[in-house]
């Protein structure tokens, strides 16, 4: 069984129908990029999957001992956040919100964890650093790091690598790819469709049109073609 | 001058003042970090303004205990504008200047046309810039602070670590289950209460001082979560206790000389954050 399955959904807000009827499904281990020009309706699509916005029809079945809520989710960073007085610890810590329940303070087991997570993304040394004292790429990693407490099987990413150099660019995708191989199951929206097909096990092409399969199907397709062919085009011109 | 203190404290008065001012400094300094982190500000501003609106309000429809009108009114305006997010077509500092000046004007308004005081604008200007009202404190008035005051440190303390996940990043919050709208309704009550509360120690305009100052002081020097709401609530404390000591001892109103106090302090914390090298932002 698969873990998530999108059954005919539409989504939108104020009344807007964005997604039309859409299908795909998610299987454990995963790595699924959701790619698609900008308006096309990615956001939308991931707070549906988020619980964040209601589906206006259509159903989310989680299934294969997930949990609506064990889903983790690196945010696009907001405003609010570049200037937020919050240590890294804190920060991963919060991850572990939804573990805690109504239970007002954090117990060793969280806590054990949101060290564990700061360890496997390399960011121990931070843990005492403010978080707006950071660069962008250790940022996105609290940020990774506090996601990853708060599920052991799948993760969210919007747009992880939005405002990032290079090379930093290139570090996160290996860090992600990385998480993948030991077998957390992945959903990443991007518009970056060269890095998509390098990295990613299947496609989800939303637009006018819309595409779901394997990468390697993808690439095949009329659709990949023509999207591959372009982002191929944009960075030799570079 | 000690002298004159320790014949001052024999006072009950005064020291019903000095236990109201500490703790109303206090509660809202709490919430102040998540509302100057929040982009709320002026929220204090907001809704005093709107207090004072309701209290107009009840004294022109003649009712006594004028809690019974202006509470529940602040506390829905608090409601509307913190828990509307992001949703609303008018946006977070717009709606607050929006109902701040609109209560403004229309508790200004009718307290002129239904007047029934010979005094008006020595009344408004009490309510305003808060008059002596502190120094008038009844027993009983000391005592609903005091439970208050526990209630709201007890609530923060318990709900600390959900306060934080809220405000760094509600998005994330909600997506792994935290009831964010109930936290929101919750923050939004304690607010309008605090500020009620605090009208009668520095007046309407000043609540915002209050409000975020020591969160602002404690920002420029801490750089985590926990040290800034610690800072920030001993700075606030320290503040009005002596803001008031001041007051009384140079004759001066209460509730500006405990914001000009806090102008002070935070002057004293951005030049100490300079020169410990802290945040420059």
């Amino acid at each position: 069984m698969s873990l998530l399955e999108i059954k005919e959904l539409s989504s939108g807000y104020d009344g807007e129908i964005i997604i039309n009827g859409l299908n795909f499904s998610v299987n454990r281990g995963d790595y699924l990029c959701i790619v698609g020009e900008n308006g096309s309706g990615k956001s939308t699509l991931m707070k549906t999957l988020l619980n964040l916005n209601a589906p206006m029809k259509g159903s989310i079945t989680y299934g294969d001992g997930l949990h609506k809520n064990e889903i983790g989710y690196l945010p696009q960073q907001t405003v609010v956040q570049r200037d937020f007085p919050a240590s890294v610890r804190e920060i991963v810590l919060s991850g572990c919100q939804a573990r805690s329940g109504l239970r007002p303070f954090y117990n060793k087991e969280e806590k054990k964890l949101a060290e564990e997570n700061m360890r496997r993304l390399g960011i121990s040394d931070l843990a005492a650093r403010c978080y707006r004292d950071l660069s962008g790429g250790q940022q996105q990693r609290v940020l990774l790091a506090r996601a990853l407490c708060a599920t052991r099987t799948i993760l969210l990413l919007d747009e992880p690598v939005s405002g990032l150099d290079p090379i930093v660019t290139a570090g996160m995708y290996d860090l992600i790819k990385e998480l993948n191989d030991d077998g957390i199951t992945i959903i990443m929206v991007s518009h970056d469709i060269s890095a998509a097909v390098r990295y990613a096990s299947h496609i989800l092409h939303i637009g006018d049109t819309v595409f779901f399969g394997t990468k390697e199907e993808y690439l095949k397709s009329e659709m990949g073609k023509i999207f591959t062919s372009e982002s191929a085009g944009d960075s030799s011109d570079r | 001058m000690i002298d004159k203190l320790i014949t001052y404290m024999e006072y009950p008065f005064v020291r019903y003042a000095l236990i109201v001012g500490v703790l109303i400094a206090l509660c809202s300094s709490l919430l102040g970090v998540t509302l100057v982190l929040k982009r709320f500000s002026f929220i204090g501003d907001g809704l005093s303004h709107v207090a004072f609106g309701s209290l107009a309000i009840a004294s022109v429809m003649k009712i006594n205990n004028s809690m019974l009108v202006v509470l529940p009114i602040t506390i829905v305006s608090a409601i509307l504008l913190l828990c509307g997010g992001k949703k609303t077509k008018i946006k977070g500092d717009a709606s607050i200047a929006m109902i701040s000046v609109g209560s403004l004007a229309f508790g200004y308004l009718l307290m002129h046309v239904f007047s029934t005081s010979s005094n008006l604008s020595g009344d408004v200007c009490s309510t305003l810039f808060g008059s002596a009202s502190i120094l008038t404190l009844t027993l009983s008035e000391v005592w609903l602070c005091v439970c208050l005051s526990i209630a709201v440190v007890v609530i923060f303390v318990l709900c600390y670590n959900k306060i934080f996940a809220v405000t760094f990043d509600e998005d994330f919050a909600r997506a792994s289950g935290t009831k964010t709208s109930a936290y929101n309704l919750m923050l939004a009550t304690i607010i309008a209460v605090i500020i009620v509360l605090a009208m009668n120690l520095v007046g309407s305009l000043l609540i915002s001082a209050l409000v975020i100052f020591p969160a602002l002081s404690a920002m420029r020097i801490f750089r985590s979560f926990k040290a800034v709401t610690v800072f920030s609530a001993v700075l606030s404390v320290i503040c009005a206790f002596s803001g008031i000591i001041i007051s009384i001892l140079v004759s001066a109103p209460v509730g500006s000389t405990i914001v000009a106090v806090d102008v002070g302090m935070f002057a004293l914390c951005c030049l100490f954050g300079k020169l410990a090298g802290g945040p420059t932002r």
